[in-house]
């Protein structure tokens, strides 16, 4: 049943000056450091057409519990911090409207295939250590620094760009995690984020590192664990398309493709 | 105190994958790979088991064909060669798209985007892949059935 916090219930929303609308809003708590309870808090929440599902638990958090656990930062899709199932599909909470969801009900859980901190904050520790570890820098063994000349500049051409552009949008939102069927069974794969970002640099023409990074990614929870169930790019927010990466890497794994 | 949702490791993992509606039919044939290989391995072992019977001599042999002559046993055959056009054709759509053809061309990505690899062709095919295991499954029923 929507409730209204009892002690803060008479408390009024600083940002709907003129909403007719609201939306129930059910969001899945736990603290798993303190014990193994779950469950769904409900708020009813007045919105308006551009109202995010972020502005929402702002407004929850601000209002009507102020101990709702989210992680956030920019509000504009490009920290990545806000990630979290949304009506059970993997989103960022500053880029979905309430109105796009087509639903008087939203129910907001904690991304899957992440520990959870608190509520719908989750732990990115593994995701960033595979990040790492697929090494994502260019590497070389000459220095932009030139000690004759002083700085110097690697090359390269528009068309060698385009070829890791799109993976470089990477926001390290961890969607494309959540979203994959086998990092649900698999918790040592590699994950489609950092073997999209292993793509990004081993196109890169200015890189030296490929065979380090093919290694890292060659084995067996690496890249042949990816089934191509596409998930990953289907819930993507900034278009990088992580499951067009990963194929187009094991072609080049393959000697098939360039 | 660590705890992670949707984590399904081990056999609940390949048993139930997931939600599938979700993600669309790329993620549904993905789930009936998986089924059908855990399938099509199910049945290698039973036809094994069922052939050797043909060691104990020509009455066994007999009645261990019986079983595949009833209606049940139809079905299941059915089943069976459903499973095998489908894991076949769908394995080759993704054997080409894991070689990296197919899957649309890397550029610069623009709003709003939209993933080149979950294409039109992709899904053409888990559509033909599923009606020519549905064809076949009809075609080996008739037969059977005749």
């Amino acid at each position: 049943m929507a409730t209204l916090h009892p002690k803060l219930s008479d408390e009024h929303s600083q940002t709907v000056v003129s909403s007719t609308k609201s939306v129930k809003i059910k969001i899945k708590r736990s603290n798993p450091n303190v014990n193994s309870e779950e469950r769904f808090d409900d708020f009813v929440v007045p919105i308006e057409k551009w109202t995010t599902v972020l502005d929402v638990l702002l407004d929850v958090k601000s209002h009507l519990d102020h101990s709702v656990g989210v992680r956030y930062s920019c509000r504009q899709a490009s920290c990545g911090s806000c990630g979290m199932k949304i009506n059970g599909k993997p989103a960022l909470a500053c880029f979905t409207k309430i109105s796009e969801l087509n639903s008087d009900t939203v129910t907001v859980e904690p991304m899957d295939n992440f520990p959870v901190v608190r509520d719908l904050a989750v732990s990115f520790e593994r995701m960033i250590n595979n990040h790492k570890k697929v090494m994502p820098y260019v590497i070389r063994d000459d220095s932009e620094i030139d000690p004759e000349s002083g700085m110097r500049e690697f090359l390269q051409s528009p068309e060698n760009v385009d070829k890791y552009i799109q993976f470089s949008s990477c926001i390290k939102c961890g969607l494309c995690n959540s979203a994959c069927p086998t990092m649900a069974m698999d918790k040592t794969f590699v994950g489609p984020q950092a073997l999209a970002q292993a793509y990004r640099y081993i196109a890169d023409e200015r890189d030296k590192g490929k065979n380090k990074r093919l290694k890292v990614i060659d084995e067996s929870h690496g890249i042949w664990r990816c089934h191509f169930a596409g998930s990953c790019s289907q819930v993507c927010p900034k278009g990088v398309d992580p499951a067009m990466g990963i194929q187009l890497l094991r072609g080049y794994l393959l000697g098939i493709r360039d | 105190m660590e705890r992670e949702t949707g984590a399904r490791e081990g056999l609940k993992g390949w048993i139930n994958p997931g939600k599938i509606g979700k993600f669309g039919i790329e993620r549904l044939a993905w789930l009936l790979m998986r089924l059908t290989g855990l399938g099509l391995l199910a049945y290698f072992i039973g036809h094994i088991y069922e052939t050797s019977h043909i060691l104990d001599g020509k009455a066994v042999w007999d009645k261990s064909l019986e079983m595949t002559q009833t209606t049940e046993g139809h079905l299941f055959l059915a089943l069976v060669i459903g499973m095998c056009v489908f894991h076949t054709g769908n394995g080759i759509r993704l054997m080409i798209a894991q070689m990296g053809y197919g899957i649309g061309k890397a550029e610069r990505p623009d709003y709003p985007y939209k993933p080149q690899s979950i294409n039109m062709k992709g899904k053409a095919c888990i559509y033909a892949t599923l009606g020519m295991a549905a064809l076949a499954m009809w075609y080996g029923m008739a037969v059977m059935f005749a």
